[in-house]
C-alpha cells in the first residue's frame, strides 16, 4: 500500500497552519476568530441578500391567542345596529366556529374608535399609543388564514405550514442572512404572560439545522439558559477553562484534521462573549430616565413587557437579525372587555415607546416592525357562562395585523371587511403573501429562499405567497 | 453575458477531458430536481414537459446548443427570465454538462426512470440483486464481503483505504456505537492486552449481549415512531403510558427480535392468531400520533389526522418513500398515486385506540395484595364527598347536551371537554353505570369530579370543596400499587374510507378499500385481517424496499451518512446508492439472516471498512468532500442523549437500569412556563431516577427538555429519518453551565482522585484521560493539562471561597484547592470535542 501516513501529518500540519497561522504561540483571541469563520467554522457567518434590503431587522410582536380586530383595529358600527341578533343565514350558511353555533347572537363593540394622525387611521380606544404612530404604520384589515386552532394557526403564521415540523420565519432569516452580531445568536426569542400553545415550536429551525432556531432570553433571572458559570467558577477561570478546552481541541484538530472542530471552538468562544454580553442586555442603568418611563419600565402593568420592548431595541442595535416578542394569551372566549383591557395595558405603551425610540436613534428605517396573532376573534358572541361576561371566539376569515419600518409605506389601511367584520371584502392577504413580503423587505425572494429535505425544496411560504406590493415604500 | 460564455467554455473543456456526461448519473437527475415539478406528467406549465425527449425537443435543439432555448434559460442569456425560478441557481458545472449533452445530441435514452410510462424502472422498485463481490487488486485489506464492495470501488479511482484506527479508538468507537457507553479504562486495558487473533470479535459480541444495545438501537427507532410522552398541540397532555412501548423496544431489540416479526408486531400485533400481551403493546407504535384536545376541535378531524400520519409513517419507515406527498394528489416524482395513499389510509382507518394494564415482571402480586384495600378506602372518599348524588343527573344533563346541541352553552362546553379530555367518553356515557368495567367507572368519576365546576355556580364548587375530594384521590393513588398500563390499538368498527379531496377530512371522494400499492409486489396469499395483510406485505422477501432502507439506516448509524444519503426518500427525488451493489449484498444477507440485526451489525462494525481510522484525509477532501466512497471513518458528534449518557457514565453518576417510565432531570426555572398546555408541571425526579439514561427523559412535545433539543434531537412530530449534528454556542454553555455536566465534573472528580489516590498530578491527568477518552495524553497535552492544574491551584489558594464552592465535598488527603482545580480540569475534559465525538 502507498499510504504514507507520515506524509498525511505532514500535510494536515501544514494545513492547519495555514488557517490558524501561529495560533498555538497563542495569539489575540481576534485572530483566532478570523481564522475559525475563514474555514468556514461559523455557519451563521453574514449573507448576501438576493437583492439590496431595506431592512436589516426584524421584531415581531407576536399576540398568542387571536387578538379580537373588532375591538382594536377594524371599526364596525354595524356590530351595535345588530348586537344581540343573530346573523342573517345568508352570512352564517358557510361558517365553521370553534366553540360557538353559527346562529350565535352578534356581540357589539364597546370600544372608542378615532381617526389618528394625518393619513386619519382609526385605533380603538385601548391602544392610543400605537395609534399614535398611525402615519408610520401599515395596517392590514383583510388578513386571513386557514387554521381555526391556536396551535395549527401558530404553526402556518411562523412556519408557512399547519403541519409541524418546519422551519418558522426567524430561523429562515437567520438561515438566509446569517448573524451581524458578534455576541448573540441571530435569533432572539423575548416571552411574556403565560407562554404560547405552541411553545417552543413557535421559535424552531423544524429541519434547519438547530444553529438557527431562536433562542429564549429571559428578562429576569439567567436571561439565557445555563448562561451563568457554576458556582464557584469566576469570569477568571472560566477563560482559563476555555483557553484549555480551546488548546486541547487545537491538538486534537491537528491529530485528526479534522477542520469542524475549528467550529467548535469558535461556538465556545462565542459562549463566551455571550456570557458577558447577554447579562448587560439587561443593565438598563445607560438608559435615560425619559426612556425607562417611556417604555413604562418600572411600573405595572407595562413592566414586564416594556422591558422586553427595550430589550429588543437594544438586541437590534447589537445586530441582533430577528427579535420576537411572545405575549399570551389574548385568547379572549369570556370576558373580553376586562381581558383585552389588560392586554393592552401591558402592551400597548411598551410598543408606542419602541417605535418612538427606534426613530429617534436611526433605526425605524432598517428594522421590519410586524404585529400578528395566529387569527382574529368572532363578530357573534360567545356567551360560555351565565355568570360571565361573554367573549368572542377564533376567527380565521378576517383578521388585522400591522406593518411599519423597513421597507414599509405607513400611513395605509390596505384591505377592507364586510360589514360587521366577518369575511374579508376587498384585497385579502394570506399569511405566506405577508410572509413573502417580511422576506422581501430583507432583501430576500421568497421562492428562492429554499432548504431540500425529503425530496424537495421547501420555502416558508410553502407553495403559496405573493409580495403585497402596496405595503411597500 | 459574452464572459458568462467563455468561463462556460472554461469549465466546459476539463470536464470533457475528465468524464463524458452520462444521462442517467447527471442530466436525468438535475432535470428530475430542478424541472420536473413544473414541466413534468403533473404540471405543464407553458405545455412544457421535461420528462421525456419528444416533448423536451422543442427547447432542446439538439447538437446545437447555443441556439438551445433551455440552455439559455438556465445560463441567464434570455432577458428577463431564469429558470428556474425557485431555488439557487444551476451551477455552471450543471449548465456545461447540460450544454454537453445537448451538444452530443440530447441521447435521452427510453430506459431512463423519467420517460413516460417507465417509472416502476426504478432502482429502489427492482428485486434486491444476489451479486457476488467483486475483485480487487489488493488482496489483503478486506476483511468481509462488504469490505470487497467498498475497496473494488476505491481501487476503480485509483485511491485507496485508510489504514485501521488505533486500537483505543476502535474500542470506544465501537462501545459508543454499540452500547451508547464509552468504554471504562479497565475494558480498554484488557483489549490492548488481548493479543488473540478474534480479540475485537469478541470484544463486538460482549458489546451486542450488553443490555445497553437495547438501549442505543432503540433510540434510532423513537425517532422514526415520533415516540414523546405527551399529546402535542396547545394542551400538550402528559401520556403516563407511553413509555410501556418504549420498554418493549428496548427488550425487543435486546432480544435480538427478527425486524420481521418486530415489524409485524407493531403494526399488526393485536390482529395475530392468540396475541400475546407483549404482541398488542407492540403496536403502541402508531399511538405515537399527535393528539389534538384543543376546546372546540372537532375530533372526528383529528382522528382523520392520526390516521394520515399513519399510511404516511408506515411509507417513510418502512418503504423509505415520501408517501405523504400523495395525501393531496399523485406523487410528481413516485409512481405512489393518490388512490394508493388512500388505500393505505383504509388499513389504519379502521383501528381503535385503547390502553390495557401491562404489569411488569413482579407488579400484579402488590397490586392484587392491596387491591380491596385501595377501593375500600376510594370509595369511602366519594361517599365522604357525596359524589354519587351529583353524577347520575349531570350523566343524564351530558346525553342531553350531546342530543341537543346548542341549546346550553355551558353544558356545549362541558360536553365538548368529556369528549376531549376522557378517551372513549361515549362509549363509556352509553354504557350503563352497572355494566362499566371498574376502569370505565372511574375513569368517568375522576372526569366527573375534574369537570363538574364547568356548570355549577361557584357558590355551589366551593361548597362542595371537591378540590380537596380530588387531592385526596390522587394522594391515595400516589400511596398504592398501580399496575403499569400500555397505550395499543385494536380493530374497531369498520369505517369506509375515501380518498380525500386536498387531504380535506371533509371532502370525502371516491371510496377506497385496504391495498397495498400496485407499483410494487403483491400481497401474501391468505385470509388475514387487512392490516395485517399490510404488516406481512412489508416485510415479503419480495419487498425491494423493507430490507434495503433498514440496512441503509443501520450503516448510517455506524458510518453518520447511509449508503443512500435520503434514508427519508428512496423515490426518483432521493439519492441514488454510493454502493448499489452492496446495498443489495445487505439486505439480501440480513434477510438471509433471519432478519436479526445484531449478526447484521457484527458483519457490519467486524468490517476492514468500519475499522478505518477516521482521520482526515487532505488527499481526499477534493475528490470525495461527503467521503461517499468511504476511503475513511467519520467523526461523527454524539447524538443528544449520549452526551448526557457520557458524562453520567465516565463520571459513575449513571443510574444504568434498563427500561421503565420516563423520567424529568432537574430543568432551569421557567423553561416548562414556555407553553401553557403543561399543567403538569414538571415535577423533578429523585434520587437516582435524575441519573437515568437520557432516552429516558420525559419528552413534552411543546417544550421538550431543553440538553436534548440544544443537542439536535427530533421534536417528534413526523417520523425522524435522520438528526442534524450541529455546533452551537448554546451547546457550549449547556456543557460548560449545565448543573447535570457541573455535578458530573464533581462526580469525575472524586472518582479520579479515589481511583488515583497517590498525589502525582502527571499520574492522575493520565488517568483523567483514560477515563474520559480511552487514552493517554500526549506530551503536549499533559503540559497544557498541567499547566492549566498548576495555574488554577494558584487562583484558588488566593480565593478559598470559590474552591470549596466548586468542590463541595471532602476527600482525605486533598485540599480544598486541589479538588477545586481537579473539578475544574474534569470539566474541561467533559467539553472537549473529542468527548462528545465518536472518532
Amino acid at each position: 500500500m502507498h499510504y504514507d501516513r507520515e506524509y498525511l501529518r505532514i500535510q494536515q500540519r501544514r494545513d492547519f497552519f495555514r488557517s490558524f497561522s501561529g495560533m498555538l504561540g497563542g495569539v489575540a483571541l481576534s485572530n483566532l476568530l478570523g481564522a475559525a469563520e475563514a474555514g468556514g467554522g461559523n455557519p451563521l457567518a453574514p449573507k448576501k441578500p438576493h437583492f439590496a434590503a431595506k431592512a436589516r431587522n426584524v421584531i415581531f410582536f407576536f399576540q398568542e391567542g387571536g387578538p379580537s380586530h373588532l375591538d382594536l383595529y377594524d371599526p364596525k358600527p354595524a356590530l351595535q345596529k345588530w348586537h344581540g341578533q343573530p346573523l342573517p343565514p345568508s352570512m352564517s350558511k358557510d361558517l365553521n366556529f370553534v366553540f360557538v353555533k353559527p346562529d350565535a347572537k352578534v356581540l357589539g363593540t364597546e370600544r372608542v374608535f378615532t381617526p389618528h394622525g394625518q393619513s386619519g387611521t382609526e385605533f380603538s380606544d385601548y391602544i392610543p399609543h400605537i395609534g399614535a404612530h398611525a402615519d408610520d404604520i401599515c395596517l392590514i384589515r383583510s388578513m386571513h388564514t386557514e387554521a381555526f386552532n391556536h396551535h395549527p394557526g401558530q404553526a402556518l403564521l411562523f412556519s408557512g405550514s399547519t403541519q409541524f415540523g418546519r422551519p418558522t420565519a426567524g430561523a429562515w432569516v437567520s438561515y438566509g442572512l446569517g448573524s451581524e452580531s458578534q455576541d448573540m445568536p441571530a435569533f432572539v426569542v423575548l416571552s411574556s404572560g403565560k407562554g404560547t400553545s405552541g411553545g417552543s415550536m413557535n421559535w424552531a429551525s423544524g429541519f434547519l439545522p438547530s444553529t438557527y432556531a431562536g433562542t429564549v432570553f429571559r428578562n429576569s433571572g439567567e436571561p439565557i439558559l445555563y448562561l451563568p458559570n457554576p458556582p464557584g467558577v469566576t469570569p477568571e477561570t472560566q477563560r482559563a477553562r476555555l483557553d484549555l478546552i480551546r488548546k486541547l481541541n487545537e491538538e486534537r484538530q491537528y491529530d485528526t484534521g479534522d477542520a469542524s472542530i475549528a467550529s467548535r471552538v469558535h461556538s465556545y468562544e462565542l459562549a463566551f462573549r455571550m456570557q458577558s454580553a447577554a447579562p448587560r442586555f439587561l443593565d438598563f442603568s445607560q438608559e435615560s430616565a425619559r426612556t425607562l418611563e417611556d417604555y413604562g419600565v418600572n411600573k405595572e402593568p407595562t413592566h414586564p413587557y416594556a422591558v422586553n420592548c427595550l430589550l429588543a431595541r437594544r438586541m437590534v442595535e447589537r445586530g441582533v437579525r430577528f427579535v420576537m416578542l411572545a405575549h399570551a394569551s389574548w385568547d379572549d372566549h369570556q370576558e373580553l372587555n376586562r381581558k383585552l383591557k389588560k392586554n393592552c395595558a401591558i402592551t400597548d405603551q411598551p410598543i408606542g415607546a419602541l417605535i418612538g425610540d427606534l426613530k429617534s436613534r436611526g433605526l425605524f428605517d432598517s428594522t421590519l416592525l410586524v404585529w400578528a396573532g395566529e387569527f382574529g376573534r368572532t363578530p357573534v358572541g360567545q356567551f360560555e357562562r351565565v355568570d360571565e361576561d361573554p367573549g368572542r371566539d377564533h376567527h380565521p376569515n378576517c383578521f388585522s395585523i400591522w406593518a411599519a419600518g423597513g421597507g414599509i409605506k405607513g400611513g395605509q389601511v390596505i384591505g377592507k371587511t364586510d360589514e360587521i367584520g366577518l369575511q374579508v371584502a376587498e384585497n385579502p392577504v394570506h399569511i405566506h403573501d405577508l410572509q413573502a413580503t417580511m422576506l422581501h423587505t430583507l432583501g430576500l425572494e421568497h421562492t428562492r429562499l429554499t432548504y431540500r429535505h425529503m425530496g424537495r425544496d421547501f420555502r416558508l411560504t410553502d407553495v403559496g405567497g405573493r409580495v403585497v406590493k402596496q405595503m411597500l415604500l | 453575458m459574452r464572459s458568462f460564455l467563455v468561463a462556460l467554455h472554461g469549465i466546459l473543456l476539463p470536464a470533457l477531458a475528465a468524464a463524458a456526461v452520462d444521462f442517467a448519473r447527471d442530466i436525468e437527475p438535475l432535470l428530475a430536481a430542478r424541472c420536473v415539478s413544473c414541466h413534468g406528467a403533473r404540471t405543464q406549465m407553458k405545455g412544457l414537459r421535461l420528462d421525456n425527449r419528444n416533448d423536451a425537443v422543442r427547447v432542446l435543439s439538439p447538437g446545437k446548443s447555443d441556439a438551445s432555448l433551455l440552455l439559455r434559460l438556465v445560463a441567464g442569456l434570455e432577458d428577463k427570465r431564469v429558470m428556474p425560478p425557485v431555488g439557487a441557481r444551476l451551477t455552471a458545472a450543471e449548465i456545461a454538462k447540460l450544454r454537453e449533452w445537448i451538444d452530443a445530441g440530447a441521447v435521452w435514452p427510453v430506459s431512463a426512470a423519467a420517460a413516460t410510462g417507465a417509472k416502476s424502472k426504478h432502482w429502489s422498485f427492482q428485486p434486491v440483486a444476489r451479486t457476488a463481490p467483486p475483485a480487487t487488486r489488493n488482496q489483503t485489506w478486506a476483511r468481509n464481503e462488504i469490505d470487497r464492495y467498498i475497496l473494488a470501488r476505491l481501487e476503480r479511482e485509483g485511491w485507496e483505504p485508510s489504514p485501521e484506527a488505533a486500537k483505543t479508538t476502535l474500542i470506544r468507537r465501537v462501545s459508543l456505537d454499540l452500547t451508547g457507553l464509552p468504554p471504562s479504562p479497565r475494558e480498554v486495558a484488557e483489549f490492548l492486552g488481548d493479543n488473540r487473533g478474534d480479540a475485537y470479535e469478541r470484544l463486538v459480541d460482549r458489546l451486542l449481549e450488553s443490555p445497553h444495545y437495547g438501549e442505543r438501537w432503540a433510540r434510532p427507532w423513537l425517532d422514526l415512531a415520533r415516540y414523546a410522552d405527551s399529546d402535542g398541540y396547545e394542551k400538550d397532555y402528559v401520556r403516563p403510558h407511553a413509555w410501556r412501548w418504549r420498554h418493549w423496544v428496548i427488550d425487543a431489540i435486546n432480544a435480538d427480535m427478527p425486524f420481521d416479526q418486530f415489524t409485524v408486531e407493531q403494526i399488526a400485533g393485536d390482529l395475530l392468531p392468540n396475541a400475546t400481551l407483549n404482541q398488542r403493546i407492540a403496536t403502541g407504535f402508531h399511538r405515537n400520533t399527535l393528539t389534538n384536545r384543543e376546546g372546540g376541535v372537532n375530533i372526528e378531524q383529528f382522528r382523520v389526522e392520526q390516521v394520515l400520519d399513519r399510511a404516511a409513517t408506515v411509507g417513510t419507515v418502512w418503504l423509505g418513500l415520501t408517501f405523504g406527498c400523495a395525501q393531496c394528489h399523485d406523487h410528481k416524482y413516485d409512481p405512489i398515486s393518490q388512490r394508493d395513499f388512500y388505500q393505505m389510509f383504509a388499513f389504519f382507518n379502521s383501528t381503535a385506540e385503547m390502553n390495557v394494564d401491562a404489569p411488569l415482571a413482579g407488579e400484579m402480586g402488590p397490586y392484587l395484595a392491596r387491591l380491596s384495600a385501595y377501593r375500600n378506602k376510594r370509595e369511602e372518599i366519594l361517599a365522604r364527598y357525596k359524589v354519587a348524588d351529583y353524577q347520575p343527573a349531570w350523566e343524564a344533563r351530558m346525553k342531553e347536551a350531546r342530543a341537543f346541541p346548542g341549546k346550553w352553552t355551558d353544558w356545549d362546553h362541558a360536553f365538548d371537554a368529556l369528549t376531549k379530555y376522557l378517551d372513549h367518553a361515549l362509549q363509556i356515557l352509553d354504557t350503563p353505570p352497572a355494566q362499566r368495567t371498574q376502569k370505565q367507572t372511574d375513569a368517568m368519576t375522576d372526569h366527573f369530579i375534574q369537570n363538574y365546576h364547568r356548570v355549577i355556580s361557584k357558590e355551589l364548587w366551593k361548597e362542595l370543596n371537591w378540590g380537596e375530594a380530588r387531592k385526596q384521590l390522587r394522594e391515595l393513588r400516589g400511596a398504592y400499587p398501580a399496575l403499569s398500563e400500555a397505550p395499543v390499538m385494536a380493530e374497531g368498527a369498520t369505517r369506509p374510507s375515501h380518498i380525500l379531496t386536498r387531504g380535506e377530512w371533509k371532502k370525502p371522494a371516491e371510496p377506497v378499500s385496504p391495498i397495498v400499492p400496485a407499483f410494487l409486489h403483491a400481497p401474501p396469499l391468505g385470509a388475514a385481517p387487512p392490516r395485517l395483510t399490510l404488516a406481512r406485505w412489508l416485510v415479503s422477501p419480495e419487498n425491494p424496499l423493507t430490507a434495503r432502507v433498514t440496512v441503509n439506516r443501520v450503516w448510517q448509524e455506524l458510518f453518520g451518512r447511509g449508503l443512500v444519503r435520503t434514508p427519508e426518500d428512496f423515490g426518483a427525488q432521493g439519492e441514488k446508492p454510493s454502493h448499489p451493489e452492496l446495498l443489495d449484498f445487505l439486505a439480501s444477507r440480513f434477510m438471509d439472516l433471519g432478519w436479526k440485526r445484531k449478526m447484521l451489525i457484527k458483519l457490519i462494525v467486524t468490517s476492514a471498512t468500519y475499522r478505518q481510522s477516521s482521520h482526515a484525509r487532505p488527499d481526499m477532501d477534493a475528490r470525495d468532500p461527503g467521503n461517499a466512497l468511504l476511503s475513511h471513518q467519520s467523526r461523527l458528534r454524539l447524538p443528544a442523549e449520549l452526551v448526557r449518557d457520557s458524562a453520567l457514565h465516565v463520571s459513575e453518576l449513571l443510574y444504568p437500569a434498563i427500561g421503565g417510565r420516563s423520567v424529568r432531570p432537574p430543568m432551569p426555572k421557567g423553561v416548562i412556563e414556555l407553553a401553557y398546555g403543561t399543567d403538569a408541571g414538571w415535577p423533578e425526579s429523585t434520587g437516582r431516577d435524575r441519573y437515568r439514561r437520557g432516552l429516558y427523559i420525559h419528552f413534552q412535545r411543546t417544550v421538550p427538555y431543553p440538553q436534548l433539543m440544544n443537542f439536535d434531537a427530533p421534536d417528534a412530530s413526523l417520523a425522524a429519518c435522520k438528526r442534524d449534528r450541529s455546533n452551537t454556542a448554546l451547546q457550549a454553555l449547556n456543557l460548560l453551565n449545565d448543573p447535570v455536566f457541573v455535578e458530573s465534573a464533581q462526580a469525575l472528580t472524586a472518582r479520579l482522585l479515589r481511583e488515583q489516590p497517590a498525589p502525582s498530578v502527571a499520574a492522575r491527568i493520565e488517568h483523567l484521560f483514560q477515563i474520559c477518552l480511552s487514552r493517554p495524553p500526549s506530551r503536549r497535552e499533559a503540559e497544557f493539562a498541567s499547566g492549566y492544574y498548576q495555574q488554577q491551584t494558584g487562583l484558588f489558594e488566593r480565593d478559598a471561597k470559590a474552591a470549596a464552592v466548586l468542590f463541595p465535598l471532602e476527600v482525605p488527603g486533598v485540599s480544598r484547592v486541589e479538588t477545586a482545580a481537579w473539578t475544574g480540569l474534569a470539566s474541561a475534559i467533559l467539553n472537549l470535542d473529542e468527548f462528545i465525538t465518536r472518532e
